[in-house]
């Protein structure tokens, strides 16, 4: 019960901090949501010039972007700046956080939350009803399962490419640009089918940075579509468990990070 | 200039941090127009795979140079009131900072334009031009772009003027400029009326016309037209920029006393 009222303290002080200058908030809210639009302007414009990509259709990559979308945005909205958790090192404002007796990844994540991500995740979401219902699937229980699990695991996979960047930069400080590279690059690719890749690059982003299993594949398990580069087909409907093996993985590499940490203070 | 030049030099590590970011955008960038290429038998909007290569890591080369992210100094020399030293200067305030920007861009090119492109080409592939004034055309029209998108950049950083917080407005700019300039997508990808709509504005000045002579999509003729278009709009959004700048320090000079 303390506990969540430490928590509790902590977000309504980060909220209240943001939503303080309304009018600069408002505008970040819209700010967010088009910049969502944006990254959906490309698909458009793709889409003007040819009827398919890598065998699927404007629809059915709107359905891939809707999902990775969703997921991008709730786990930016939740953990988006734990990668920047090396300003709270450099800051010494670490040491307050470790010496509460709470999970610090919670601890940062209720401080930090985004708000003026909330844009971007309601458009997302919105987009994502829509789209199911004009693509008239061919409804059984685990698609059904399969398109509520599928923002749920497209979360857990970004939050953990959050979460593993923040924990990697407590060993080498220095990386965080090129982990913030990989992490808004997979985001950026995840809006794509990835079978639009060389099948080297296409293994790469699904087995080591699992960016695959945030949108494309859950599309292809409810379009009952096949993978161009030759994955097998039961590979579609692992995707929430490799998301959440992604997520395990990740909060070992955070865990490790932190207990590397020490202090700088006497 | 050298100031400028040498400034961004030092930020080595941050420099070699955005090339591997572009880099990694240019893979994906370019994997999917290969795929559209592919589906529509080899070629879109005119575009064949080497000409869809040499666009994607042009353009990721060149984004650093013409700098379309956001952009800063200016509106926090507004804010925090230094831009009164800039004032007390020989030169004027906007040809001091364009001078500055100048050398920025010079810097940019050392590793942040030929790095992406070295490992694109090596990778995916260039067009190899083929008439002699491809070079020159594109290196003139490389430089023009640095100054439209200097003045695009400061005319709206000069809102600080008026406004108290100008994140907002910033964060529009660069997203409609990053669409209309020919970032995201070539240009010539979008519908007829968000065509003339773009190149009614100063974006495509801003990168789609270099890209288009690193592709020879035009000919001698008309890329020295649109070469004329890219000196029309610096012109333009320079002599606005200092026009407001000089609107903008009347209202400094009130609010100082």
């Amino acid at each position: 019960m303390a506990d969540t009222r430490v928590y509790a303290a902590l977000l309504r002080a980060g909220m209240a901090g943001q939503a303080t200058y309304r009018a600069s908030f408002a505008v970040e809210l819209v700010g967010t949501a088009m910049g969502m639009g944006l990254d959906f302007v490309e698909i458009f414009a793709v889409f003007h010039q040819v009827p398919s990509i890598a065998g699927l259709s404007f629809v059915e990559v709107v359905l891939v972007f809707a999902i990775a979308s969703t997921g991008f945005a709730t786990a930016d909205l939740l953990v988006g700046q734990s990668d920047a958790v090396i300003r709270h090192v450099r800051d010494g404002t670490f040491d307050v956080v470790l010496l509460r007796p709470l999970s610090v990844l919670g601890q940062l994540a209720a401080a930090d939350v985004q708000l003026r991500r909330l844009g971007r995740v309601s458009v997302s979401l919105l987009l994502l009803v829509v789209v199911l219902v004009r693509l008239d699937l061919d409804w059984t229980p685990a698609r059904a399962a399969m398109a509520v699990l599928a923002p749920i695991a497209a979360t857990l996979v970004f939050g953990a490419l959050f979460v593993a960047a923040g924990g990697i930069a407590f060993w080498v400080v220095d990386a965080t640009e090129v982990t913030s590279a990989l992490t808004y690059g997979s985001a950026y690719l995840a809006q794509w089918p990835t079978g639009v890749l060389t099948p080297v690059l296409a293994r790469f982003f699904t087995f080591v940075i699992p960016a695959a299993f945030t949108g494309y594949l859950p599309a292809l398990a409810l379009l009952g579509k096949p993978d161009p580069t030759g994955l097998p087909d039961w590979l579609p409907w692992a995707s929430p468990l490799a998301a959440v093996a992604t997520a395990v993985a990740a909060g070992l590499v955070w865990r490790s990070g932190v207990r590397h940490y020490v202090g700088a203070g006497g | 200039m050298r100031a400028g030049f040498r400034r961004y030099a030092i930020y080595r590590r941050a420099t070699l941090a955005g090339a591997f970011t572009n880099t990694v955008f240019g893979v994906i960038r370019v994997s999917i127009f290969f795929a559209a290429a592919d589906a529509s038998g080899g070629s879109v909007a005119g575009y064949d795979r080497a000409a869809l290569s040499t666009y994607t890591w042009v353009g990721q080369g060149l984004i650093a140079v013409v700098w379309l992210f956001a952009w800063t100094p200016v509106t926090l020399r507004v804010r925090s009131g230094d831009v009164a030293i800039d004032l007390g200067r020989p030169v004027h305030p906007i040809a001091a900072w364009l001078a500055e920007d100048i050398g920025r861009a010079g810097q940019a090119c050392l590793i942040r334009f030929i790095g992406p492109l070295l490992v694109g080409g090596l990778l995916y592939g260039l067009q190899v031009p083929t008439r002699w004034t491809t070079l020159p055309l594109f290196l003139l029209s490389a430089a023009l772009a640095v100054v439209v998108s200097f003045g695009g950049r400061v005319l709206v950083s000069l809102i600080a003027f008026w406004l108290v917080d100008v994140r907002g407005v910033l964060t529009l700019y660069v997203l409609t400029s990053n669409v209309l300039c020919g970032l995201l997508v070539p240009v010539h990808f979008l519908p007829g009326w968000a065509q003339a709509f773009a190149y009614a504005t100063p974006f495509p000045s801003m990168l789609q016309v270099p890209l288009d002579m690193a592709t020879e999509r035009y000919g001698d003729a008309e890329s020295v037209a649109l070469l004329a278009m890219q000196v029309g709009w610096a012109a333009v959004l320079l002599a606005v920029a200092v026009r407001v700048f000089d609107r903008g320090t009347r209202k400094l000079v009130l609010q100082g006393g």
